[in-house]
């Protein structure tokens, strides 16, 4: 490595570490002023974080495609529900069928939960991959799609265990800002780490040729399946932390809608892409919130004049958004950012930064080598 | 003991016999070499001995081992490395990641090592880098290091693929269709490489050819093939007389 | 359980069975020619009822009169389906064509929403159809005996159509291999047109035949129908149109059967669907009528 090339390399180190402690102050001055509302859509954008990068290294970098996350969401945020609620709110809610007894006086700190969601989401996930990942990539499609509306199913009928389709109201707020985005900036840097490492480049391997990875040498059935494992943590995390931000989770939240709306937000941002992911669940998330105003009623003023008004149509919103997501696939398939990460080289290229002696090559590509 | 020995290999695929009852024996050192027409199973016959296929019937040996049937990675693991007669190189990485992932065959990177970047984990890349690096210098790709692999000029692509499957540090390399595309001079370029990469990595390869230049150029033993039947056996020299060889080749007359 | 209620049970099963292998056909014969999952089928089965409602509420017509309009412009919007949001994406990853399909099942489900309104709608079943038939203590109305013969009656027509005709041995080439068939001077779009629209007219079909035997219609009832189907292809064998009829009639009497034998498992009904799926991809993924299939390497 040249001196050039390490000085590069700390120079944007640096700017890196200026850059999140500017945000993590934004998040603290967010956390005392913004209103509850605004608060929440800011902290379902870092949930979102964390869902998008969970599906896209399953989906995006190691190639496979699963439908199935909202199945792991649920089975986090249920986890999670059920070992931080006292015992007097799951007597408030259990109320058609008393809940399990082992269930009943468990209460565990916020932080364990979040953990054990995660850890159960993952055991769930090892047990779905090890028949699931041996098969093509549609059939792979339709039964983690299966295996979502299973555990969905199994999450409504579960009366003693799950309060059924009454679902669970009454979550406490553990998920404040602080949590969500340590966890999302958690997320963030593992994925960095592991898709720059040989880990990833064998993640690349396999999506780019299965057959020659394979005879390479790279297990790729173990790769696949603890890359899928990994992924159900983080969406079991993710779901916790969704479940308690919305204090409410019943099984009708966990549906195939909700893995699309993850799926947009990667398609959106660049399968195969971290700084994609992380940019669409901004985006989609406060276009989700600010485009909420469709499914009323919408009416042309004028000034004082109300020209016409249509009734409330639910549903236009979500229209807006498939036509949307049909649209980035048809026409810019690669999404906002393709298989390219971000890189401060990107602002040298044009002109906001210095230039260094040599340039900035190939930084924007791959990050750096 | 032979290095590679196929013991009545056959490969069935539905109602196409592709290979039928393959007997090939293979020195460590030698380079031998296996030709024939167009669909003459040669390609599956590398398929059943890398384990892409499992064979209807016959089996595998390395080194005395039985290796029918075993996974992919694993026979890559146990010492056999290949190259494809469409070369599949990783697109999205660059010449220099392409090799460090066989590097890595028989280490496989562990996740949490990986993420964490442990200790032990990057004294292993450092390793594979300057492994991987010593090899790109072999066949004057160094330069590319860092270029995406697909970027590459075609000659440069099969080199680097050759390159890739010795990162994988293989005692017998199988090589499909190496020389396809190449002018006069870079086949003899090629066939240098193979003596080369031959002695100085102690190899020993088994090589599917249609250039004849390069195959009786390179090849101490060749086997010939047709319609999946083993029609001849021998060195050049006699392949090269052989009216049955001659005959698959050019049709009777 | 008496004989007369095990009859009953599996006179209902056969209904059941043969709706869903009318709409599983549509799956297939999509999926044998492009290998694509089309998620929007369900949804095309949806149109096609809701169509037939308007048809007879708006437009008054008679209700064999509104089924064939209706057959007819759903038929027309699967092959426009397929210029839209398939045929761009047919060169390109098939996860790219994957979203496609789920982006517009997903708009048309919500267009629905949009259009016709999230509330049910009760559908009038035309009269012939709501004959109450009496056999030897077993009741099924009418649209029950006619829905099996329709199933038949198409699945001969389709495996005369794809044995015997020009077309079909044209559909056989494209679904063997696509190129080849470009090659062989065969309209692959024109073939591919009528596979969409052939598939989306059964789906109407067994949309408007489900709206008789169930007259509730709501813009999301084709989802977990739609799964299901693919499910029953999957099943007996993706590609296979008989395999489709065979997986179809199967779920039916799986779903029906298990709950008439174990009432208790009511509540997990939809799941049989998919825990028999996965049984089915990890013990033969080709399904039960399928064949094996061969990458080259």
């Amino acid at each position: 490595m040249t001196v050039d090339t390490a000085q590069r390399r700390r120079r944007h180190h640096l700017l890196t570490a200026a850059a999140a402690v500017a945000f993590a102050l934004f998040l603290l001055v967010a956390d005392r002023t913004f209103d509850a509302f605004s608060l929440r859509v800011l902290n379902l954008c870092g949930i979102y974080v964390v869902l998008a990068l969970s599906l896209n290294l399953v989906n995006g970098f190691t190639g496979l495609f699963s439908l199935g996350h909202a199945g792991f969401m649920a089975v986090g945020a249920y986890t999670s529900a059920l070992l931080t609620m006292t015992p007097a709110e799951k007597e408030l809610n259990f109320f058609l069928e008393p809940i399990v007894p082992w269930l009943a006086a468990v209460t565990v700190p916020f932080p364990l939960a979040l953990v054990a969601a995660g850890a159960v989401a993952a055991a769930l996930g090892f047990v779905i991959a090890a028949p699931a990942l041996r098969l093509r990539d549609d059939y792979l499609a339709i039964a983690t799609l299966g295996f979502a509306e299973i555990i969905r199913v199994v999450l409504t009928n579960l009366q003693p265990v799950t309060n059924g389709a009454l679902g669970l109201k009454g979550l406490p707020r553990f998920a404040g800002t602080g949590v969500v985005w340590t966890c999302a900036a958690l997320t963030v840097l593992f994925m960095v780490l592991l898709v720059r490492s040989a880990y990833g480049r064998a993640l690349k391997a396999i999506r780019d040729d299965e057959i020659a990875a394979a005879a390479m040498g790279v297990d790729v059935f173990r790769t696949k399946v603890v890359s899928f494992t990994i992924s159900s943590f983080m969406a079991g995390v993710g779901g916790a932390l969704l479940g308690h931000v919305l204090t409410t989770i019943d099984p009708k939240m966990f549906t195939f809608m909700l893995t699309f709306n993850i799926l947009l937000v990667v398609v959106l941002g660049g399968i195969g892409s971290i700084t994609g992911s992380v940019i669409a669940s901004f985006a989609v998330t406060v276009l989700m919130e600010a485009l909420r105003f469709l499914d009323g009623p919408l009416a042309l003023r004028i000034g004082e004049f109300e020209l016409f008004r249509t009734e409330a149509r639910p549903g236009l919103r979500m229209v807006v958004f498939s036509a949307f997501l049909m649209a980035v696939v048809l026409f810019r398939q690669r999404g906002l950012m393709g298989t390219r990460e971000f890189s401060w080289s990107m602002f040298s290229r044009a002109g906001l930064l210095p230039r260094r002696r040599g340039g900035d090559a190939a930084g924007g590509t791959h990050g750096a080598a | 003991m032979a290095l590679l020995e196929t013991d009545k290999v056959t490969m069935r695929f539905g109602g196409l016999t592709a290979v039928s009852e393959l007997d090939v024996r293979i020195e460590p050192g030698e380079i031998v070499g296996l030709i024939g027409p167009n669909g003459a199973g040669k390609t599956t016959a590398f398929n059943v001995i890398t384990g892409m296929n499992r064979p209807t019937a016959g089996r595998v040996r390395l080194d005395g081992k039985d290796v029918t049937g075993l996974a992919r990675h694993e026979i890559c693991r146990r010492g056999i490395a290949r190259t494809f007669q469409n070369i599949r190189l990783f697109r999205e990485l660059s010449v220099l990641e392409n090799v460090l992932v066989g590097c890595h065959a028989h280490v496989a990177p562990g996740v949490f090592s990986s993420a964490l970047h442990l200790p032990g984990y990057r004294r292993r890349e450092r390793e594979a880098r300057d492994f991987a690096f010593a090899l790109l210098r072999e066949v004057g790709l160094e330069g590319n290091a860092d270029d995406l692999a697909v970027a590459l000029p075609y000659g440069k692509q099969r080199r680097l693929e050759i390159v890739r499957a010795l990162a994988t540090r293989p005692r017998l390399l199988l090589l499909d269709e190496p020389a396809a595309g190449m002018n006069p001079q870079e086949s003899v370029e090629l066939m240098h490489l193979i003596r080369r990469i031959r002695d100085q990595f102690q190899l020993t390869v088994l090589l599917i050819e249609h250039h004849m230049q390069v195959v009786m150029g390179v090849c101490q033993r060749i086997y010939v093939l047709e319609y999946g039947e083993t029609i001849a056996h021998g060195d050049p020299a006699a392949i090269q007389n052989d009216p049955k060889v001659i005959e698959a080749y050019l049709g009777a007359g | 359980m008496t004989l007369p209620l095990f009859l009953q049970h599996l006179a209902n099963a056969l209904s059941l069975g043969s709706l869903y292998a009318l709409i599983a056909i549509g799956y297939t014969m999509v999926y044998g020619i492009l290998r694509l999952i089309n998620f929007a089928h369900g949804d095309v089965f949806m149109l096609g009822a809701y169509l037939a409602f308007y048809g007879a509420a708006i437009f008054l017509l008679p209700w064999w009169a509104t089924l064939l309009l209706a057959l007819l412009v759903t038929a027309a919007f699967g092959v426009g389906l397929e210029r839209v949001a398939y045929r761009p994406l047919r060169d390109s990853p098939r996860i790219s064509v994957m979203i496609s399909a789920i982006g517009a099942s997903f708009l048309i489900e919500n267009v629905g929403i949009v259009l016709f309104g999230g509330r049910p709608k009760g559908v009038t079943v035309p009269e012939v159809m709501n004959v109450k038939i009496e056999l030897g203590g077993v009741s099924v109305m009418s649209v029950s005996v006619v829905i099996p013969l329709i199933t038949f009656a198409v699945l001969a027509a389709l495996v005369f159509v794809v044995q015997k005709t020009r077309t079909g041995m044209a559909m056989r080439a494209v679904s063997t291999d696509l190129d080849a068939a470009r090659l062989q001077a065969i309209d692959v779009n024109r073939i591919i047109s009528f596979t969409f629209g052939a598939g989306s007219l059964l789906a109407a079909l067994g949309g408007i035949m489900w709206s008789y035997k169930y007259p509730q219609l709501n813009p999301l009832m084709g989802t977990m129908p739609g799964l299901k189907c693919f499910i029953a292809a999957v099943i007996g064998g993706i590609g296979s149109i008989s395999g489709a009829v065979l997986g179809g009639f199967l779920l039916g009497a799986i779903e029906l059967l298990t709950i008439a034998f174990l009432p208790t498992l009511t509540g997990y009904r939809d799941a049989f669907a998919f825990v028999l799926l996965i049984v089915v991809l990890l013990v033969k993924p080709s399904g039960l009528l399928g064949g094996t299939q061969v990458e080259k390497v």
